[in-house]
């Protein structure tokens, strides 16, 4: 057979003489307990990799498909009274690059780039040229245009979501709202002062995610964004309108350097509307100087002239030596104080201390001024304010100078009873003049909006003295006063003329600043305005006819805003049958 | 014996399928949420520029510039203008 034959030509396997040696028996056990040590040390050296010491393997696991995702929050809003914007933020794209990888980009998607983003090549290549990993090639860019440079698909270039500020009302409430910087951060105004409460807080979470980038499952905790508070403010952006509109035309007409305009509910003290001017657009601020910057109304201080005279009037009626009608004879129209003389700008003879208001008078206001111990002459002012910031927590609001009392010689005593030797801040005067309005309590003001229906605030004065006085204020703006074009149709209003030299380098100059302070109705004081234009050089340079007049287009504007019942008659036109009038 | 280990064998497989299905589901589910909220904050921004263009046509310099320029109004002066009582008001009188 085939097969035998074969199997007999050879050795038969198991036969094979090699087989037939016996090997030691260690060698085979050797080899089985090195191969046992070897699986022993790998299994040991998984225990300690999975159990012991198992953060390396975690963390590369993580790295792998877990990732943390930041929320962002967005910064509060900033709105008026009524709900109306004033600052929001919206989301917008950055486009960052890492300059090795996206310089090699081609030529058309170069010019593609650079015509998107609104820069020029070379700007693109400088901002490409750095040797950092990272640069900004534009912030702040809106989303269509983000969405077109991402469809550009060029290998390098990233975007980034952050927010835009915007300021809807620009230029009318710039003061007030201020700004923020490119990180969201307050640099003026309320922005600075509510930085706090808007700034949002982001969240986070701990998601896994799949190949293609998708979030498949939420592992972990998340921590879900705050987003910053909304800050309501006091303002009334109709109102501030107002302002904002009367206030650019008169400077404009009048050739002034500067001017402020603010506006007061003495029921509650909250602050309606407060305006500067120059301003400057908060969307655009390219070309920014100091001037249109400042805060006037808050930051800058100046002597107030006459318009303090009701200040020392109440003063004096509150003391029980004068009355309304006590006689006071201001005649030569002049005074003098030591080596100092005083005079009136133009002679009177003898008036009734409603009339030295009303008129305006230097000597007769100094005359009862003269008559104060100098401590409750500077306690009343400081009362009233002066001399101390206006507590508003807004960034660089001053305290004014007034000087204390122990060193006042007579004749300061004289001039500071007409607002000469004193400095205030135009929101310090408005703030004074609450008294008149609120029966001789001094207002704490807000500029953000307060719920509660009626603020109380230190007694200065009595409500029979602030009666007297509102008749004085009102007759100031009478034909015979200083002040007829501060009327008001429809409503009877009170108010105060000044017009002060201007101080530089330590001496008065000819040079003006025009104001009018004033509160409306009489019957039932509701606001108080206070106008201050800075040096008008055209038109007139008297209080009463350069911020006369703002103060009642203001005045009148603000108070048919509110829908204050007029308390004088109102001429009207005849009504036809149908109700309408022509 | 070795018929309940079979049959364990099976549903163990069955178990780990529908284990495997069900992830797969979710994940799906978790996807189509994820979309969704996605989709909502997206409206929430649009809402948000939506209002912000809304207050920008709506202020009161650009209200003023086309009521005299477009619509030709004036400013009343005193003559002109009329303060309605409070019964009036009530009766709804223009």
């Amino acid at each position: 057979m085939v097969v035998r034959r074969r199997l007999q030509r050879g050795h038969r396997y198991i036969e094979s003489p090699v087989l037939q040696l016996a090997l030691q028996g260690w060698r085979s056990r050797m080899v089985g307990l090195l191969l046992m040590l070897a699986f022993l040390a790998l299994v040991l050296r998984g225990f300690y990799l999975q159990v012991i010491n198992n953060e390396f393997l975690q963390e590369k696991g993580d790295s792998r498909y877990r990732r943390e995702i930041e929320i962002s929050a967005s910064r509060g809003k900033i709105l008026d009274r009524h709900e109306e914007m004033l600052a929001v933020s919206t989301p917008m794209k950055s486009i960052w690059a890492i300059p090795a990888d996206a310089k090699k980009m081609t030529g058309e998607q170069h010019q593609q780039l650079s015509a998107l983003l609104e820069l020029s090549i070379s700007d693109l290549d400088a901002k490409l040229a750095t040797e950092k990993t990272f640069a900004y090639i534009r912030r702040q860019v809106s989303p269509e245009v983000a969405e077109r440079v991402a469809a550009l698909k060029i290998q390098g270039i990233y975007q980034e979501k952050e927010y835009r500020r915007f300021y809807p009302t620009g230029e009318m409430t710039a003061h007030i709202v201020g700004f923020t910087g490119i990180d969201d951060k307050g640099l003026e105004g309320v922005e600075l002062a509510y930085q706090r409460s808007l700034l949002g807080r982001p969240g986070s979470r701990t998601v896994i995610r799949d190949r293609r980038g998708n979030i498949v499952e939420d592992i972990g905790a998340s921590l879900a964004p705050q987003d910053g508070q909304d800050v309501h403010l006091a303002m009334d952006s109709k109102i501030q309108y107002i302002a904002y509109s009367q206030l650019k035309s008169a400077v404009e007409e009048h050739k002034a350097k500067a001017g402020g305009a603010v506006v007061i509910d003495t029921q509650s003290g909250e602050v309606l509307a407060l305006v500067n001017w120059p301003t400057y657009n908060p969307n655009n601020r390219d070309s920014l100087t100091g001037a249109q910057l400042r805060n006037r109304a808050l930051t800058d201080t100046f002597e107030p002239g006459s318009v303090m005279k009701p200040f020392t009037a109440a003063l004096a009626l509150e003391r029980g030596k004068y009355r309304a009608d006590s006689l006071i004879n201001t005649a030569p129209g002049r005074l003098s104080i030591g080596p100092a003389t005083i005079s009136d700008a133009h002679p009177h003879g003898v008036l009734t201390v409603a009339q030295v208001i009303q008129k305006s008078s230097n000597v007769g206001t100094a005359k009862m001024a003269l008559g104060f111990a100098p401590q409750e002459m500077w306690e009343m002012f400081s009362g009233l304010g002066f001399g101390q910031a206006p507590g508003l927590g807004f960034p660089g609001e001053v305290n004014g100078r007034l000087r204390p009392w122990k060193n006042w010689r007579p004749i300061e005593q004289a001039t500071m009873s007409y607002g000469h030797g004193i400095a205030v801040s135009l929101i310090q005067l408005a703030r004074a003049y609450t008294v008149f309005a609120h029966d001789g309590e001094i207002l704490p003001l807000s500029l953000v909006r307060l719920n509660q229906g009626s603020a109380s605030g230190n007694r200065i004065f009595s409500s029979q003295t602030m009666k007297e006085l509102r008749t004085m204020l009102e007759m100031a703006v009478q034909p015979e006063g200083t002040a007829p074009k501060a009327r008001v149709s429809g409503y009877r209003v009170g108010g105060k003329t000044g017009t002060a030299y201007k101080l530089e380098n330590g001496a008065y100059v000819k040079k003006y600043i025009a104001s009018f302070v004033g509160v409306a109705p009489i019957s039932a004081p509701r606001l108080v305005v206070a106008v201050m234009i800075d040096e008008p050089s055209a038109g007139g340079h008297f209080g009463g006819d350069v911020a006369g007049p703002i103060f009642s287009r203001i005045m009148g504007g603000a108070l048919r805003t509110l829908g204050v019942d007029p308390d004088a008659p109102v001429p009207t036109a005849p009504m036809k049958n149908d109700g309408r009038r022509l | 014996m070795l018929r309940v280990n079979v049959f364990l064998l099976v549903v163990a497989v069955v178990c780990a399928l529908g284990v495997v299905t069900s992830q797969h589901r979710a994940r799906k589910l978790f996807q189509d949420l994820e979309a969704e909220q996605e989709r909502g904050r997206q409206l929430e921004v649009e809402f948000g520029q939506l209002r912000l263009e809304m207050s920008t046509w709506a202020t009161s310099p650009r209200i003023e510039k086309v009521a005299r320029e477009n619509l030709h109004m004036v400013t009343p002066d005193a003559s002109g203008r009329g303060v309605p009582t409070r019964s009036e008001v009530a009766k709804g009188g223009r």
